[in-house]
């Protein structure tokens, strides 16, 4: 796929099959625009966590609520973004999943892994939903694409 | 990849081989199930050998510690051999390398309980 000043975007049912669907695809577009393998790994695991997000917190796996993932090359940056249809997050109660008394608690690392693996990480709560926007920059001299790098 | 569990004995500890992937739905929930059966079979010292364990999400992540702190609570003892890389950095990211026992040799692993 040829993504320079493209975008894609799918509208993904509230289930499990999301979560795995929207890491192939990130893996699949990540891997395309030719971006390395740990790079590749990184923007996966991001946009899983997000898809989690998505699913389980924002839409609770509702069936009439969807989500929307939308994968964007611009210039040099992969911006993608995944939008869910809750009721928004509160992020001031968002625990640091590092703090002594929180390392041993089950959950409550996705936001974090995301923000330990993409460049810019924006969260957008609103009473409709929460949009998540996750963007990688492109480095590397095959930046751009596999066929740049022959 | 589903994730793949099997364990064995070995003088006294129970290894349990993992490969695939650990993370939300099945591979955790097959995790949770396993180390449960083992303790409530009398089972406490466990390693978890994750050397085939390919990927894991925090969903993963959290079943591990939900694994080491039950097992703790039992009065037992769990502990994790042979980490990937990709593994190794999560764990080292999120600053469970120091709450795990982490192992790298089999043998090794087994002699740390007595």
């Amino acid at each position: 796929m040829a993504m320079t000043e493209q975008r894609v975007s799918y509208t993904l049912d509230s289930s499990l099959e999301t979560i795995d669907n929207a890491e192939e695809k990130a893996t699949r577009i990540a891997t395309e625009l030719g971006f390395g393998d740990d790079e590749v790994m990184q923007i996966s695991m991001a946009v899983r966590e997000g898809a989690v997000n998505a699913v389980l917190h924002g839409n609770a796996y509702a069936p009439d609520k969807k989500v929307i993932l939308a994968f964007e090359r611009t210039g040099s940056e992969l911006v993608i973004t995944i939008r869910d249809q809750g009721r928004g997050m509160d992020l001031s109660k968002i625990p640091n999943p590092l703090a002594p008394e929180n390392l041993l608690k089950t959950s409550g690392r996705g936001i974090f892994l995301m923000r330990s693996f993409m460049d810019v990480v924006e969260i957008r709560p609103s009473s409709t939903g929460t949009e998540l926007k996750l963007i990688k920059h492109v480095h590397g001299p095959t930046a751009g694409g596999k066929e740049a790098s022959q | 990849m589903t994730m793949k569990v099997g364990s064995r004995q070995v003088d006294g500890v129970t290894i349990v081989d993992c490969s695939g992937r650990i993370t939300l739905g099945e591979g955790s929930v097959i995790l949770r199930d396993t180390v449960r059966d083992l303790l409530s079979k009398g089972n406490k010292k466990i390693v978890l050998n994750l050397a085939d364990v390919n990927y894991i999400d925090s969903s993963g992540i959290g079943e591990l510690v939900s694994a080491f702190t039950t097992t703790k609570n039992q009065g037992g003892e769990l502990k994790l051999l042979n980490l990937t890389k990709k593994v190794n950095d999560l764990l080292q990211i999120t600053k469970l390398y120091t709450v795990f026992d982490v192992k790298d040799d089999e043998a090794g692993a087994v002699k740390s309980f007595k």
